[in-house]
């Protein structure tokens, strides 16, 4: 295995999120009734021709300007053309030769915290194909046309990627990037975002790129990652028998966990690529690509710079946190409201993402809200309760019951702090444990230590949990020891 | 350039019509005498010329996006050869 | 005069001065259509229930003083054009089963307009020939003689003009399908500058060529379709967004102060001497009303037509792939399986013409030829583009020979497609430069008519309607009938 090197450049289908599609005005929704979002151009009547969404375009030049990539000020779709029951003019409206986005760097992080740049290769604007059904339909396949024309771009790397792992880095971190910048809804289940993995081995060492193949489709993270597993051992197994790799293109099933290959090469398609004669070039000015500029939202990466360096947190928890807008966000929030960003960061990574992930809902749907956590927060700095008692509170607030105040009130479960109460209680607690007390007071330094235990537990049974447990410590070592 | 009967039927394969081994000796001969008439081209003296793809010089308008009603169901269905629900059906495809 | 010599300026008059209803012109010319098109066969549908009932609609709109500027004027759409509710089948099997659930632009203008629809004419099938000879519903006769071509692609419409079934009727021009037939037939035609009439709805042929177009007696009624049919439209970004001209306003300027060029290439030695005397007779004519008349010269011009077989069937390979038997149209029996739909069905559904134009236009962009075919071409449509930025530097109009033959024997060129690919010499040019360029009728020869050919600079088909129309009142070539039909 070792004597092998994984090269990967993956092709990212991005569909926009726009409300119509990339050359009709029909509507983008998911999930309606085959057909009914298709109008006469996306049906490809005779006759009918594109009109391009303006929208579609400036998210396209959103993304490129996100990644500091290039923008060509001027670019031509052409026509892809081949034979397909869901593409229903027979070509398919794409760029080719002049992209909208050209040449980028996009920096990925690894789980080892090292950082790696992916380089783009460009990204260009291309529609969507309908949907081939193939249960239900009694041995034919049905096709659905509300999906043709939605609006994509395709991004497509360099084979800059040497694992698995880097692959899925990428692919998390565009798809962070472009639900940050508003436009994808992220929504992979929906297959907002499809991925093709190139694949090739070569002999570590070796220049030249070995033969490639392609797996097309895969619309999860972890899909992919089994992928690329799978077809890098299939490689490794035929070069190491000493045979050649064909370049071909493969379909994974997620389910069954195989890949087989999809087109032979009888029928390798020449798609004849030429300029659209139905659509003019389309052009970008300096003052739209400015005022673009200045909408894009802070980028994940920014911000995760600006947690470290603003609040101190680590790399880790930084990237954490930074990683969606609706986490971060609550972040700040809780930290501004209580000032305790370490905290916040503890009690959010913590607590709040067991919760969450335990109930699979997203922190949108997080019953607590940033300002009851910050309120918690203060309550725990200001010793109003223990951080055993906190976890008992944020119960509290998860199911509804009110604030941390009104949770502390209802169920009493305010820190015991007053000096008098708790040395009552540590007097109470040595006169109903004079035995052990005794044998504490004779005991070395090493069983001391292990009997403490024994009097804190007690005084917290008797507090009910709420004694202050550094003022108890202290309280109990004086009476003990005296 | 002249085109042979095998290029014939692998252009025909691409377009998606259907042409049988004997048409295609013919085809041959006729798409070669075309072939003929636009080898002309070649004589044409282009090399710092740029290509005219469209009579007019403009750029592309652009559409807002705002959606239309696109449900033509009730009147593309009944014109389709073959449907079933509200999709058009074609033979089995196998990827 | 009977109504149906009379030119659409004339009806108008008369629906004008309310001397003659909409309706009345329906019934006449759906009359005429019913007893003679059999001969013709210029009409491949004929809309007459649909036809009386925007007749009617026409004289209520009028007699509320709503009327359109071409309210109860009966025309025919070229069957290119999506018609709503109406068979729209571009003369192909393919299409036979079409029935357009929209309307194109063009039909859409002109409706609004108050026009009458009596049907949708023949054609060559998808717009491919010039001859009318490759229609799937048999091909159109011309009515000056019924053993010859009217011309194509839009013979069914400049037939059933000429054969006095309709005053006028739309067309589609991508590399002459307006001028040639317009020429054979005795009438008048105009293609505009490419982007000026929507094409929306106008089934597509080659895409940066195609325009539609007004056919009629005279260019006064081509200037009258024009003004209604020229326009922006947000559905075609290839259509121009610019104010239409005034074209009735300016029908009658004096010619005084024009210059009109003749390119030597135009007129070359292998030209038929007689139809080369016809044009310069015309020259002549525009120079009696004060034209000056010069010699240009055109050099790229002989390449127009091997470019135009590239970039046409070229770009017409793509346009038609969306025919495949799934969705609309034509499907074979019992496919096996994809391949077999969609090859039988493509196999099946077009004729033999429009199966080598896309065979010819696959080939020319695939890999390994798209440089050395497509990619020239398109430099050389700039090389002939600029001849005529320079030429008109120094003419206002050009002139010549709409085509270099008369109207040919039905079959003549069935084995020799070259040949009938050359009788577009003339008209080819101005597509690929997406000038404006009108043919009017300029003599006889045998008995059959000739046209000459005016080619002017962008957006100025204004002034080519107004020389065009300068000619005619000093000439009346435009006004000489055939016998079909009777008086």
């Amino acid at each position: 295995m070792s004597a092998w090197e994984t090269v990967i450049g993956l092709e990212i289908h991005v569909q926009l999120a726009t409300k119509t599609k990339i050359f009709s005005g029909a509507s983008t929704a998911f999930g309606a009734e085959p057909n009914s979002h298709a109008s006469l151009i996306d049906l490809a009547l005779p006759g009918t021709l594109p009109a391009l969404n303006r929208e579609a375009v400036n998210m396209a030049a959103k993304f490129g300007l996100a990644i500091g990539a290039e923008i060509n000020r001027r670019s031509i779709f052409e026509r892809k053309n081949y034979f397909y029951p869901d593409l229903p003019k027979g070509y398919q409206t794409t760029q080719l030769a002049e992209p909208i986005v050209g040449a980028g760097n996009f920096e990925i992080v690894l789980d080892d915290g090292s950082r790696k740049i992916v380089r783009i290769h460009h990204a260009h604007l291309e529609e969507d194909a309908g949907k081939s059904l193939h249960e239900d339909f009694h041995g034919m396949t049905g096709i659905d046309l509300n999906r043709a024309g939605t609006p994509l771009i395709e991004v497509v790397t360099e084979p800059d990627m040497r694992s698995a792992e880097e692959a899925v880095a990428f692919a998390r971190a565009l798809h962070s990037l472009v639900s940050a910048i508003g436009i994808c809804d992220g929504d992979m289940s929906q297959g907002s975002l499809r991925f093709d993995v190139n694949i090739s081995m070569r002999r570590k060492g070796e220049e030249k790129l070995g033969t490639r193949t392609e797996t097309k489709n895969l619309n999860s993270f972890r899909f992919m990652e089994m992928a690329i597993r799978k077809e890098v051992e299939r490689q490794i197994d035929i070069l190491e028998d000493g045979g050649s790799i064909i370049q071909e293109t493969r379909l994974f099933n997620g389910d069954t966990g195989e890949s087989r290959s999809m087109r032979s090469k009888e029928d390798a398609n020449d798609y004849r690529y030429f300029p659209c004669p139905d659509m003019l070039p389309v052009v970008l000015t300096e003052a739209q690509l400015v005022e673009l500029k200045n909408s894009l939202p802070e980028l994940p990466q920014q911000r995760q710079g600006r947690f470290i360096e603003q609040y101190g947190l680590s790399d880790y928890d930084a990237r954490i946190l930074s990683a969606d807008l609706a986490t971060s966000d609550y972040f700040e929030a809780v930290t501004k409201q209580s000032g305790d960003a370490k905290m916040a960061a503890n009690w959010i990574m913590g607590e709040l993402a067991a919760k969450l992930n335990a109930e699979e809902k997203t922190i949108a749907d997080c019953p607590v809200s940033a300002a009851h956590l910050a309120e918690l927060i203060a309550r725990l700095k200001d010793n109003t309760i223990s951080s055993k008692i906190a976890k008992q509170v944020f119960e509290g607030c998860w199911n509804g019951e009110g604030s941390p105040d009104q949770v502390i009130e209802a169920r009493g479960l305010k820190q015991v702090s007053d000096t008098g109460e708790l040395q009552k209680m540590v007097d109470q607690v040595i006169a109903d444990n004079a035995s052990q007390a005794q044998a504490y007071r004779d005991a070395d330094e090493i069983k001391r230590t292990k009997m403490f235990g024994f009097f804190v537990g007690q005084a917290m049974k008797a507090s009910r949990g709420k004694a202050n447990p550094q003022q108890l410590n202290e309280l109990l070592q004086k009476a003990l020891n005296s | 350039m002249a085109i042979d009967q095998d290029t014939v039927l692998q252009v025909a394969h691409l377009a998606r019509l259907h042409v049988s081994t004997e048409q295609s000796a013919a085809l041959a001969g006729r798409l070669n005498d075309i072939l003929n008439l636009v080898d002309q081209l070649q004589q044409a003296d282009v090399d710092h010329i740029a290509p005219l793809a469209h009579p007019l010089d403009a750029d592309q308008p652009l559409r807002d996006d705002v959606v239309e009603p696109a449900d033509f169901r009730d009147r593309v269905l009944p014109l389709a050869p073959a449907s079933e629900g509200s999709c058009f059906l074609v033979p089995r495809v196998i990827e | 005069m009977t109504l149906h010599q009379l030119s659409l300026t004339e009806l108008k008059s008369l629906l004008d001065d309310g001397k003659v209803s909409a309706r009345e012109l329906t019934d006449h010319f759906l009359a005429r259509i019913e007893k003679l098109d059999g001969e013709l066969n210029s009409f491949i549908t004929v809309t007459a229930e649909q036809a009386r009932r925007e007749a009617d609609a026409a004289d209520a709109a009028r007699s509320q003083g709503k009327a359109g500027l071409l309210n109860g004027l009966p025309i025919a759409h070229k069957d290119i054009f999506c018609t709503d509710g109406v068979r729209t089948s571009c003369a192909s099997r393919m299409l036979d089963n079409f029935i357009s659930p929209y309307d194109a632009t063009v039909v859409e203008r002109m409706r609004n307009a108050g026009a009458v629809m009596l049907g949708k004419t023949n054609m060559d099938e998808f717009a491919m020939g010039s001859s009318n000879e490759t229609s799937f519903y048999g091909p159109v006769k011309n009515p000056w003689d019924l053993s010859r071509v009217p011309g194509g692609s839009s013979g069914g419409s400049a037939a059933a003009i000429a054969g006095r079934l309709v005053p006028a009727a739309t067309g589609t021009d991508t590399g002459g399908s307006i001028r040639q037939p317009a020429a054979l037939n005795g009438i008048t035609g105009l293609k505009p500058t490419y982007g000026s009439i929507s094409r929306w709805g106008a089934v597509a042929f080659a895409s940066s060529l195609d325009q539609a177009g007004p056919m009629a007696k005279t260019a006064a009624d081509c200037a009258l379709m024009l003004q209604t049919m020229v326009g922006h439209d947000i559905k075609d970004a290839t259509s121009v967004d610019r104010p239409a001209d005034n074209y009735l306003a300016n029908l009658d300027k004096p010619l005084a102060g024009l210059t009109v060029g003749l390119p030597e290439e135009f007129f070359p030695a292998t030209l038929d001497d007689r139809i080369a005397t016809l044009a310069r007779e015309a020259a002549r004519e525009l120079e009696r009303q004060g034209a000056k008349v010069v010699s240009v010269s055109l050099p790229s011009i002989g390449l127009s037509v091997p470019a135009y077989y590239v970039i046409a069937p070229a770009e017409a390979s793509s346009n038609m792939s969306r025919f495949d038997g799934v969705r609309y149209g034509y499907r074979c029996q019992d496919p096996v399986d994809l391949m077999d739909l969609y090859k039988r069905s493509r196999s099946e559904g077009f004729g033999a013409e429009v199966q080598r134009r896309i065979l010819i236009g696959t080939y020319a962009l695939s890999h390994g030829y798209y440089d050395a075919y497509y990619v020239r071409a398109q430099k050389v449509r700039r090389l002939v583009r600029d001849d005529f930025v320079r030429a008109f530097e120094k003419v206002d109009v050009i002139l010549g020979p709409t085509t270099p033959e008369l109207a040919f024997p039905l079959g003549a060129k069935k084995n020799a497609p070259l040949t009938m690919y050359m009788t577009d010499i003339f008209t080819i040019a101005a597509n690929l430069a997406g000038l404006p360029a009108l043919s009017m009728p300029a003599g006889m020869i045998d008995q059959l008519p000739v046209g000459v050919q005016l080619i002017g600079n962008y957006f100025r088909e204004g002034q080519l309607l107004n020389v065009a129309h300068r000619y005619q009142q000093a000439t009346d070539w435009h006004r000489q009938a055939p016998a079909f039909g009777g008086e």
